[in-house]
């Protein structure tokens, strides 16, 4: 994150040396520390939502575990789909969990713990079962192929395969969210029709 | 010698930064800007405060504060003084992390806005290809802060404020992003620095601003609207108004917290006014060429106080809209007329320049806007009111 640079006319010291913004990118795959400290935020924040006892703490710590989503997508120099993360699931997805909420009973805590009894044996059985989940994706083909490097995606390409090769995918979304957009307003109106 | 002055702070930052060992300078120059967007806005809110209660007090007729200082100058600094010495209460039953959390979030995402607008030339934080939905992204978390606010204090009042506010913010991001996206449309791209490019040329001496187009015009109506309905202000501001719901989801709030609230509301409202001035004021640009001697954020700074001086405007002379009444001004006037902004840039690009573009494109803003408006109130069969003294 830097100051734009242009080349200046006359008033650019010779002794100073701003790194682009592209080579502070690093390779995929690669455990770096923000590499590490997104995934740490998004492991926590994803283990936190299914632990709390609260419901919409829950859904804030669900939250912390898209923003680290978002992080790891801007990571991986993807801007479009990391802002459109941010901007749809913490902007609007966020809020429809918690108008669910709200609008349903599910504010109260819940009356009984919930880790369950056997949960000795079912971590067991978990650790079991990430070994061999593990053992399998490393002893896989797929690792061993060396990472290509990374495409430089703009959004101006992304909107030129909307526009032309994804055409139609683009067309049937639109119909969907104008379904959606239509059943929620025959949902209302009829609320409202029952009211009077 | 106006080169030098225009990049005075750029050239400021680098001698800076020169200093520090080469590896870390990326980070430190980061820092820098950070630091200071920071200071200058939030001085900048110190003085709209002032401006805006002076402001406002002539315009009622009043005198504003002035005891504090010559003509109640140092008033910010006894606020400021005050909300800190106030006792910080928290309800009881209220939900302490989240309550400390809620206004913490909403400053960090006001300020997080700011990283995307070009303040001069050269001037810009980070030169994001994707700029303008960074900024709309980071405008989204403060609907996430304000249910955060309304839902940890446990008052019922709180909460229907805090629902009331994030239905107004869902429905104003709507018409928001739409006139944005006109402006999108005609640059082709969504980095900021390219769209005030874009509009940093002249034809003779008028300059190409978008808002000296008929959509431009249209889209600059439609984004200050929405803009005052997404920082919650007048005449938007019945989430938080005082006669209405006692300040709605920050009820439970005293103190610094409180004064965090109000400092994140300003500094959203002049966020937006610096993307509108980004989209549709060309930026840092000077009006006319003659005039492009005086330096790029001067420029940038003289039109966000004139936009300032509009918000503080329209808050003193306008009344409060209804929920309702709100709601569907959002869903049945500005989004109708924002898509037929979309069908009116369009047409511009594609019709060849000349006069037959202006009346076609005016024709399209202005026929629309009256048929609207005429058919919306005739709906609501409004007639001249007729008032019964007891006698």
């Amino acid at each position: 994150m830097l100051l734009d640079v242009r080349p200046l006319t006359n008033t650019m010291p010779s002794n100073v040396t701003i790194e682009r913004l592209d080579q502070l990118k690093d390779v995929p795959g690669e455990v770096t520390l923000p590499f590490f400290i997104l995934s740490v935020l998004t492991i926590l924040g994803a283990a936190a939502a299914l632990t709390l006892r609260n419901l919409v703490h829950c859904v804030l710590a669900l939250m912390l575990a898209f923003v680290g989503l978002a992080g790891l997508y801007l990571h991986l120099d993807a801007q479009f789909i990391g802002f459109a993360q941010i901007l749809v699931y913490i902007g609007a997805v966020a809020i429809l969990i918690v108008f669910a909420i709200l609008l349903t009973r599910g504010g109260e805590s819940p009356s009984q713990s919930i880790v369950s009894p056997s949960w000795a044996i079912s971590s067991v059985v978990s650790v079991i079962v990430f070994g061999v989940l593990a053992w399998t994706i490393r002893s896989s083909a797929t690792t061993r192929h060396s990472i290509p490097p990374q495409p430089e995606v703009t959004v101006k390409q992304i909107g030129d395969a909307l526009m032309s090769r994804f055409a139609l995918p683009l067309e049937v979304i639109g119909l969907l969210l104008t379904a959606a957009l239509v059943g929620a307003v025959t949902i209302a109106m009829q609320d409202k029709q029952e009211m009077k | 010698m106006t080169e030098t002055l225009d990049q005075i702070f750029v050239t400021l930052n680098h001698w800076l930064v020169a200093h520090l060992p080469v590896q870390t300078q990326p980070i430190f120059a980061a820092i820098l800007s950070v630091v200071s967007i920071i200071v200058v806005f939030a001085s900048l809110f110190a003085m709209t405060t002032i401006l805006e209660r002076k402001g406002l007090g002539r315009f009622q007729n009043r005198y504003g504060p002035n005891r504090v200082g010559p003509y109640g100058l140092l008033q910010p600094l006894a606020d400021g003084l005050k909300s800190l010495t106030k006792e910080d209460i928290v309800p009881r039953s209220a939900d302490k992390v989240v309550h400390l959390l809620a206004p913490l979030v909403l400053v960090v995402a006001a300020f997080l806005g700011y990283a995307v607008l070009p303040i001069g030339r050269n001037m810009v934080a980070v030169n994001l290809d994707a700029g303008v939905l960074y900024f709309f992204a980071a405008g989204s978390i403060v609907e996430l802060s304000i249910f955060m606010a309304g839902w940890s204090s446990r008052n019922k009042y709180s909460l229907l404020g805090a629902m009331r506010a994030i239905a107004q913010m869902i429905s104003y991001e709507i018409p928001l992003i739409l006139s944005a996206i006109a402006v999108i449309m005609t640059v082709g791209s969504l980095s900021a620095v390219a769209i005030v490019e874009a509009q940093a040329a002249y034809t003779g001496i008028w300059p190409h601003w978008f808002v000296f187009t008929p959509w431009g015009f249209a889209g600059f109506v439609l984004f200050m609207i929405a803009g005052t309905a997404e920082s919650n202000r007048s005449p938007f501001d019945l989430p938080e108004g005082e006669s209405e719901i006692i300040a709605g989801y920050y009820i439970e709030y005293s103190g610094f917290k409180f004064a965090l609230f109000f400092l994140g509301e300003y500094i959203g409202m002049f966020a937006i006014s610096g993307m509108a001035i980004t989209l549709f004021l060309g930026g840092w640009s000077a009006p006319f060429p003659f005039l492009s001697w005086i330096p790029s954020y001067l420029w940038f700074f003289a039109k966000l106080f004139a936009l300032i001086a509009m918000f503080i405007w329209v808050r003193s002379t306008l009344p409060r809209l209804r929920m309702d009444q709100l709601m569907s001004f959002a869903w049945k006037f500005m989004l109708p007329m924002a898509l037929l902004n979309l069908v009116n840039v369009a047409v511009w690009r594609f019709l060849p320049s000349g006069l037959s573009r202006w009346l076609v494109c005016a024709v399209l803003v202005i026929v629309p806007y009256i048929l609207l408006g005429r058919g919306l109130v005739q709906s609501k069969k409004l007639e001249k009111r007729v008032y019964r003294f007891a006698d």
